[in-house]
C-alpha cells in the first residue's frame, strides 16, 4: 500500500492522534467550535507555508518573510488609520503588492544576480524590518485608530467559515495547481532537482526563481494586512522569528531543503501540526515556555523520520543557483 | 593582513577576480582589501561628522557592542568555510547563560562558573554535531530545531523569572578594563581570533577545513575523517557560544528569556560579510575580524550621533546586500534568460 507509506499520511495521522490525544484530556478541545478556531488559527502558516515551499522546491529559502509580513501590514494599517474612507479591497491590494514588490527585489538578487538566497534574504531581513520602524516612527497602530471593516474582515463569517479559512482554501488550491498543473510549477521542481540540468533544457531561471520568491512576498504582503486586521495592531516586532516558523511547518511537511520535493499536501499539514501543538498546550495546561521546546523536538523528530526515507538527498545545506563556470 | 597564508587562501567566490599580469587590480579584488578600505573609509567619516567619536574612552566602549558576537563568528566561519551552519547559537547562548544561573543559585563558585558555561555549550554543539553526521542530515533544518529546542529548554527553566546576583568575577570580565582602558573581551577576542587565524591558516587540521568545503566528497576520498571535523567544529562553536554567555552575562548581570534573541542572523552577517563563502571553502578569520570591526564602527558611529538602533539594521543589511552584489554587477556576465 503506496499512500500507507507515504509521509503526508503519516504526518495526517499523527495530527488526528494527537488532536485525539489532547481531546481525551479536555474534551472542550475537540468541540466543533474549538476546531474551527484551530482551523482559523493555522490559515497564516498554511498560506506562508505553501508559497515558502515553492522557494524551497528550488533549493533556496525566504528568511526575509517575516519582515516582509511586518512591512506590509505596518503600512496597511497606517494607510487605514489615515485614509479611512479607502475601500477595504483597495488596502488588501496595496499590502499584497507591496509584498510582492519587496518580494521581487529577493528575486531579482537571486534570479538575475545569482547571489544565494540565504544571504540575500538574510540581508533584506534587517533592511524590511528596520524599515517599519522608519514608516511608523516606532509607534504602535493599535485597533481604535484603524476603521471597524479593516479590523473585522478577517474573522467575519461566509457561509459560516471565516474569512480568513476562505482564503486559506483559495491559496491551497491554487498552490496544488501551480505545483502540479503549471509549467511554472514544474520548472520550480526541475530547478531544484538538476539546477544545471534544468538550464540546459532551457528553462528561464532567473524569471522562474524571481517570480518564486515575488510569490512568497505576494503572500506575505497579503498575510500582513490578514495578521494586522486580525490580532488588530501593528507594531515593529509583528511576526518578529515566525520565518523559522514557516520554515519549520515546511521541513515538518516533508519537503526538503536540498530541493525538487515537497506537496501541496505535505506543507499544510506541517502547518497544522504546528498549529495543534500551539494551541493544544494550554489546553491540557502545560505552561507555555514548553511550546518552543516542543516544536524543536517536533521539528528534529519530522526530519528525523524524513531522513530515513531519503538518505540520497539532502546533504547539500546551503545550495546556490549558480551554474559551474570556469574561471578563465 | 598580507601574511603569506592568506594569499594562498582560495578566493572568495564572491570577489572581484584576480586579473593575471596586473597586480593592482589584483590585490584592491581581494575581499580583505575592500573591507579595509570601508572600515577606514567608516572610521574617517565616523571621526570627522560624530563628536567625540574618537575618543578613546568612547571607542573602548564601542567594542562592547560586538565582542561576544564576534567571538561566535569566529568558529561560525569556520562550520560556514566547511558548508555547514549553525542557526541555534542564540539557543546555546541563553541555555548557556540559564546554566550559569541555576549553577550560582545552587552554590557553585563563581571560578566554577565558566566552566559550567563552556561545557553547557560544547553539549548543546555535541547535540547538533550527532543529528548533523550520524543521520546525514542538513544542519540548517537540525540547527533551527534545536534553536526553538534551547531557547525552549532556557524559558522552561525561567518562567517569567530572571538570574540576578552574579558574582564580581563575571563582572570584571563582562564589563571590566585592562589598564582602565582597553576592554577585556576586546582582548579576549583579539586572542581567540589570532589563535583562530592560526589554527585555520597555518595548520593542516585549517587546510582540511578547507577541502571539505570545496568537495567534501573528494575530501572523503583523500583520507579526511569529514563527520570528526564537523562535530568536532559543531562542539567548538557551542563552547564559544558558551564562554560568549558567560562574558555577556557578566556584562549584562542577569538572564533573562529573551537574552541574545536575533544573534545567530547578526553573527551570520559578520562572517559573510567578512568574505566567507556561503557555499563553503573559502574565506579568511581577517576578513571576519575586519567585517566585524567596519559594522561596530558603522553601527557605534551611528548610535554615538543619536540615530536610533533599528537603523543600524537597515545598514547592515543594506551594507550585506550590496557588498555581495557589487562585483556580481560590476564584474557580473549575466547568463542569458
Amino acid at each position: 500500500m503506496n499512500i500507507l507509506k507515504r509521509r503526508e499520511t503519516l504526518l495526517a495521522c499523527s495530527i488526528v492522534v494527537l488532536v485525539l490525544l489532547v481531546g481525551l484530556r479536555a474534551p472542550v478541545f475537540v468541540s466543533p467550535a474549538s476546531l474551527a478556531n484551530l482551523l482559523t488559527d493555522s490559515t497564516l502558516l498554511v498560506m506562508l507555508a505553501l508559497t515558502q515551499m515553492l522557494v524551497i522546491v528550488t533549493r533556496g529559502v525566504d528568511l526575509s518573510v517575516a519582515s516582509n509580513l511586518a512591512l506590509s501590514g505596518m503600512m496597511a494599517a497606517l494607510l487605514a488609520s489615515r485614509y479611512p474612507a479607502l475601500p477595504l479591497a483597495g488596502i488588501m491590494l496595496a499590502a499584497a503588492a507591496i509584498g510582492l514588490a519587496l518580494g521581487l527585489v529577493n528575486g531579482w538578487l537571486i534570479g538575475w544576480l545569482e547571489l544565494p538566497p540565504i544571504v540575500v534574504t538574510l540581508g533584506t531581513m534587517s533592511v524590511y524590518r528596520g524599515l517599519v520602524f522608519v514608516l511608523s516612527g516606532g509607534a504602535w497602530v493599535s485597533s481604535h485608530q484603524m476603521p471597524q471593516h479593516f479590523i473585522a474582515f478577517p474573522l467575519t463569517r461566509l457561509l459560516g467559515i471565516t474569512h480568513l479559512v476562505w482564503f486559506a482554501a483559495a491559496v491551497v488550491l491554487a498552490a496544488w495547481f501551480v505545483t502540479r498543473h503549471s509549467r511554472f510549477g514544474r520548472d520550480l521542481y526541475a530547478i531544484g532537482n538538476a539546477p544545471s540540468c534544468a538550464r540546459y533544457v532551457g528553462i528561464p531561471m532567473a524569471r522562474r526563481l524571481l517570480w518564486a520568491y515575488g510569490l512568497s512576498g505576494l503572500m506575505a504582503g497579503l498575510c500582513g494586512y490578514l495578521w494586522v486586521a486580525r490580532y488588530a495592531v501593528a507594531y515593529t516586532e509583528i511576526a518578529y522569528g515566525f520565518e523559522f516558523t514557516v520554515i519549520a511547518a515546511c521541513v515538518i511537511g516533508g519537503i526538503s531543503i536540498a530541493g525538487g520535493t515537497g506537496t501541496v499536501l505535505g506543507a499544510v499539514l506541517g502547518a497544522l501540526f504546528l498549529a495543534v501543538i500551539g494551541n493544544a498546550l494550554p489546553v491540557v495546561q502545560v505552561s507555555p515556555f514548553w511550546q518552543s521546546a516542543l516544536t524543536g523536538i517536533v521539528i528534529l523528530a519530522a526530519v528525523l523520520i524524513n531522513a530515513r526515507d531519503g538518505k540520497h538527498a539532502g546533504r547539500q545545506i546551503l545550495p546556490l543557483h549558480r551554474p559551474a563556470r570556469s574561471a578563465a | 593582513m598580507n601574511s603569506a597564508d592568506m594569499t594562498a587562501t582560495p578566493t572568495s567566490r564572491y570577489t572581484i577576480h584576480d586579473r593575471p599580469g596586473f597586480r593592482l587590480s589584483a590585490l584592491l579584488g581581494k575581499w580583505e582589501t575592500l573591507l579595509a578600505l570601508l572600515f577606514v573609509v567608516a572610521f574617517l567619516v565616523n571621526g570627522i561628522l560624530v563628536p567625540n567619536f574618537l575618543d578613546p574612552y568612547n571607542l573602548a566602549d564601542g567594542t562592547f557592542n560586538f565582542s561576544e558576537k564576534a567571538l561566535i563568528a569566529l568558529p561560525m566561519a569556520l562550520l560556514i568555510i566547511c558548508r555547514e551552519i549553525d542557526i541555534s547559537v542564540s539557543g546555546i547562548l541563553a541555555l548557556s547563560s540559564v546554566a550559569i544561573g541555576l549553577a550560582h543559585t545552587h552554590g557553585v563558585p563563581p571560578a566554577l562558573l565558566l566552566p559550567v558555561a563552556l561545557a553547557m555549550g560544547t553539549a548543546c554543539g555535541l547535540l547538533n554535531g550527532v543529528l548533523v553526521t550520524r543521520f546525514a542530515l542538513p544542519s540548517i533544518v537540525v540547527t533551527i530545531g534545536t534553536v526553538s529546542l534551547f531557547r525552549g529548554l532556557a524559558s522552561v527553566v525561567l518562567g517569567d523569572q530572571a538570574f540576578t546576583g552574579y558574582p564580581q568575577l563575571m563582572a570584571d570580565w563582562g564589563q571590566g578594563y585592562f589598564f582602565d582602558v582597553i576592554p577585556r573581551e576586546f582582548v579576549v577576542l583579539l586572542l581567540f581570533a589570532a589563535l583562530f587565524a592560526v589554527v585555520l591558516h597555518a595548520t593542516r587540521w585549517g587546510r582540511r577545513i578547507y577541502a571539505i568545503g570545496n568537495n567534501p566528497v573528494a575530501a572523503r576520498f583523500a583520507g579526511i575523517e569529514v563527520n570528526r571535523y564537523r562535530l568536532v567544529l559543531f562542539m567548538l562553536t557551542g563552547a564559544m557560544a558558551g564562554l560568549a554567555a558567560w562574558l555577556l552575562t557578566g556584562r549584562i548581570g542577569s538572564t533573562r528569556p529573551n537574552i541574545a534573541m536575533g544573534w545567530e542572523l547578526e553573527v551570520i552577517t559578520m562572517v559573510i560579510l567578512g568574505g566567507v563563502s556561503i557555499a563553503g571553502g573559502a574565506g579568511t578569520i581577517g576578513g571576519v575580524l575586519l567585517a566585524v570591526l567596519t559594522l561596530g564602527t558603522v553601527t557605534y558611529g551611528l548610535s554615538l550621533a543619536n540615530v536610533p538602533g533599528i537603523y543600524m539594521t537597515i545598514v547592515v543589511g543594506l551594507l550585506l546586500l550590496v557588498t555581495i552584489a557589487l562585483p556580481r554587477l560590476l564584474h557580473g556576465r549575466r547568463v542569458a534568460k
